[in-house]
């Protein structure tokens, strides 16, 4: 069993604060985890994007070959629309629906949608900040979209998770917790619409 | 044993802690950063009192970890540890290689006392860097061996092998890793208790003192440890015979570092693969495969070293094949892809071809390349440096290393060059000499700590009709906000190298003051001299960052 994750978003979105908490289910579940990170110039606002990959079996490469990846999650659509080489047939989409426009070449934000649609594969996505705001937990946008992906997972289970997001934020008090965790949930029932 | 989540770069560190590290020397650099800073918060540096993280290690808090002002001082303080006796691992970006030339390869002319491990962490693809040269070229240049993972256990592992190899050659050893396994997270199994740190015990030997007579000495001893180097490398557990299916003879791999992993996701049958993560090359297995296969593969990530070593080896008839063949690409870094396609097109395998299931390239996707933060000082100093170069348009800018390279993309596009670590400030004063007039430096502070300062005292010394601004944010932005070794010393640093009082400024880089910028930039070209002007205000991510601290 392996799962092939791609994370996509904007230098400073949080795409790492996702990782850090699959990597938590999956290091629990004893799993076999690669996690091939972007540090360094591009965090700047520019595109970044990081390789997760989960199995039982040895994991070889820290990257993802093109056209195997199970899943994408984005925190912004055009970075989730960059990664569709890397997609599998039967893979899905997360994404945040809201373009994030720090270039003067934003390309139209329908056609992006309409392309993503036009995929064959199953494309989830949603204004995750809207959500967020309204859920009344602004810091959490990013565990919206994991609750979006978590059905996707292949790997770990929701309850796994959900858990792991416990333990991740702990440290920051029992407010921090549930305020994610009802993000997490929120994200979930959004995807099982 | 220990299970931890860990980046390439943290199992490094981790793994000289536990070899009984007594000190590391550094100066940021992507993708080596995150092993000082790995050090530094294990051991608590930095901190009013020290914590030590007791599962990192049993170790005093002593451990030196305080970032260096450039590579080569690193490299010079981890030799003057070593000679002393203790366990030293000095860090750096591959380019920072080019800084520490004159220590590191006389280093191995030296020899070593306590050991000393030298982490060259090259960038393949130029991610943050402005080339992708590879390392193991100076190693193999200091005729010293070269530990090379293909993982992150690797890494963790062989750091006490480096140790102990380092002390059994007293010779210093290289680690180079590729940014792909520094800043990839994996599990790693670590021991739960650290060797001890070795005593105090200077070396009293003759052979540091390198004066000819000695230093022919030395290098013959060099020499000769060759053979020695040799046979570690020849029974490494590092490098080993794997095959694929079963051998079908037609073709063999050497695979290095995590070209080793790209091999192995690739789905090519009837492979013998020679693993090497552990150099001098084991030339006897090298020979002994290609007796039994047709042709061999290099796969190595970064430029072929190997290739041409092997090509050497092997003569000019046997067919090698890689990046100088164009079986794999001649630049960049590898990756499962282009790896898989070498393996089956050598193997014949038509059928094999990736597939791109859904799509080869997206129609609406634009670059998005990174930008200066908004609010960020360097911007308003650019937005001042803008408004000149349109007035005066014979103004050159040499620019530097760091965020503030980034005013050479829109809406700026303010320099003319950016080279490496201090180069603004001398560049700026070659073109002066030849002519160019305004002839204008950026820098900032931590890069002219790192290399401008020498640069500075030739122009003052030759009166060079140049100005330099030190852009000052109090931090080293470009890597993550490390401290910044000139902090709150520039303006005495200028004039204790004999910049004229008159001619230093501090000012606030704030939109407001956009009129004094404006003047003083405008006054200060127009004097034929070295002028220096400094705008100060902070990094508001290092701002930040110090907030939540605080508040923690
Ligand atoms: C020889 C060498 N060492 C290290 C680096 C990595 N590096 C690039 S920019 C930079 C820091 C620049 O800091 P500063 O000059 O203060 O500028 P800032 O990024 O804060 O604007 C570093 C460490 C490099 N490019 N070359
Ligand atoms: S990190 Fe700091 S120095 Fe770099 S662009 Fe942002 S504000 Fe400027």
């Amino acid at each position: 069993m392996k799962t092939d994750i791609i994370l996509a978003g904007v230098g400073g979105q949080g795409i790492l604060s996702i990782a850090t908490i699959i990597g938590e289910a999956a290091t629990k579940a004893g799993l076999n985890l690669k996690q091939a990170e972007v540090h360094g110039m591009s965090q700047r606002g520019g595109d970044v994007q990081s390789n997760l990959r989960l199995s039982d079996q040895t994991i070889y490469s820290d990257l993802i070959p093109r056209g195997k990846a199970d899943l994408i999650i984005a925190m912004e659509p055009m970075e989730a629309l960059r990664y569709v080489p890397f997609l599998s047939k039967d893979g899905t989409i997360v994404t945040s629906s809201k373009p994030f426009i720090n270039i003067p070449n934003y390309p139209d934000e329908t056609a992006i949608c309409a392309e993503l649609d036009a995929l064959p594969n199953k494309v989830v996505r949603l204004d995750i900040e809207e959500m967020a705001k309204e859920i009344k937990t602004p810091k959490s946008a990013n565990v919206i979209l994991l609750g979006m992906a978590a059905p996707f997972l292949g790997c770990l289970s929701t309850e796994e998770l959900r858990s792991a997001i416990g333990r991740v934020f702990a440290a920051k008090g029992d407010a921090i917790v549930q305020a994610n965790y009802t993000a997490f949930d929120a994200g979930l029932t959004q995807a099982q619409q | 044993m220990d299970k931890r989540l860990l980046l390439g770069d943290e199992a490094i560190a981790l793994g000289a802690l536990h070899s009984g590290l007594s000190g590391v020397y550094a100066y940021p650099g992507t993708p080596s950063t995150e092993i000082t800073e790995f050090i530094q918060n294990a051991t608590g540096y930095g901190r009013e009192t020290y914590i030590i993280c007791d599962h990192e290690l049993k170790a005093n808090g002593d451990i030196h970890s305080r970032w260096c002002s450039n590579e080569k001082t690193a490299m010079e303080a981890g030799l003057g540890m070593s000679y002393a006796g203790k366990r030293a691992l000095v860090c750096m970006k591959h380019v920072g290689m080019n800084v520490c030339a004159d220590p590191f390869v006389n280093s191995a002319i030296t020899g070593v006392n306590g050991g000393l491990v030298i982490l060259a962490a090259d960038d393949p693809s130029m991610h943050s860097s402005q080339d992708e040269q590879d390392s193991r070229f100076y190693a193999k240049f200091a005729m010293i061996p070269v530990f090379e993972p293909s993982s992150q256990q690797e890494a963790y592992d062989m750091m006490a092998d480096a140790y102990s190899l380092s002390e059994s050659l007293r010779l210093p050893v290289m680690m180079r890793v590729v940014t792909r396994l520094a800043h990839s997270r994996a599990n790693v199994e670590v021991k739960s208790e650290a060797r001890a740190e070795n005593q105090l015990n200077p070396d009293s030997g003759r052979h540091w003192v390198l004066l000819p007579a000695i230093a022919r000495k030395n290098y013959l001893e060099l020499i000769d440890k060759q053979n020695d180097m040799k046979a570690t490398a020849a029974s490494s557990r590092y490098n080993k015979l794997t095959t694929i299916g079963t051998p079908s003879g037609r073709l063999g791999v050497i695979a290095c570092g995590i070209g080793f992993n790209y091999v192995m996701e690739s789905e090519a049958e009837g492979i013998e693969v020679l693993k090497v993560s552990q150099y001098p090359l084991p030339e006897q297995q090298i020979k002994e495969l290609a007796s039994r296969v047709d042709k061999i593969l290099i796969v190595e990530d970064g430029q072929p070293v190997v290739e041409e070593l092997v090509h050497g080896m092997l003569g000019a008839d046997y067919q090698i094949e890689g990046r100088l063949t164009g079986a794999l690409p001649r630049t960049g870094e590898l990756n499962p892809d282009s790896v898989a396609l070498a393996l089956n097109s050598l193997l014949g395998n038509t059928t094999a071809t990736t597939d791109f299931p859904v799509a080869n390239s997206p129609i609406n996707v634009v670059g998005r390349p990174p930008a200066l933060c908004q609010g960020c000082g360097h911007r308003d100093v650019y937005a001042a440096i803008r408004e000149l170069i349109d007035e005066i348009p014979s103004a050159r800018v040499f620019g530097d290393i760091g965020c503030y390279t980034l005013g050479a993309l829109p809406p700026f596009q303010a320099i003319t060059s950016c080279v490496d670590m201090g180069a603004s400030i001398t560049m700026a004063k070659g073109a002066s000499d030849a002519g160019i007039w305004p002839a204008i430096a950026v820098i900032g502070d931590s890069t002219f700590t790192h290399s401008g300062m020498t640069g500075l005292l030739d122009a003052i010394n030759d009166r060079a009709n140049i100005t330099v601004i030190i852009s000052d944010n109090l931090t080293t932005g470009m890597t993550g906000g490390q401290d910044s070794q000139g902090t709150n010393r520039f303006e005495q640093i200028c004039l204790g190298l004999g910049v004229e009082p008159e001619h230093l400024h501090v000012v606030v880089p704030l939109p407001k003051n956009m009129d004094e910028i404006r003047k003083v930039l405008r006054d200060e070209i127009n004097y034929k001299g070295v002028s220096v002007i400094i705008p100060r205000r902070e990094c508001i991510q290092t701002h930040a960052r110090k907030l939540r601290q605080a508040k923690k």
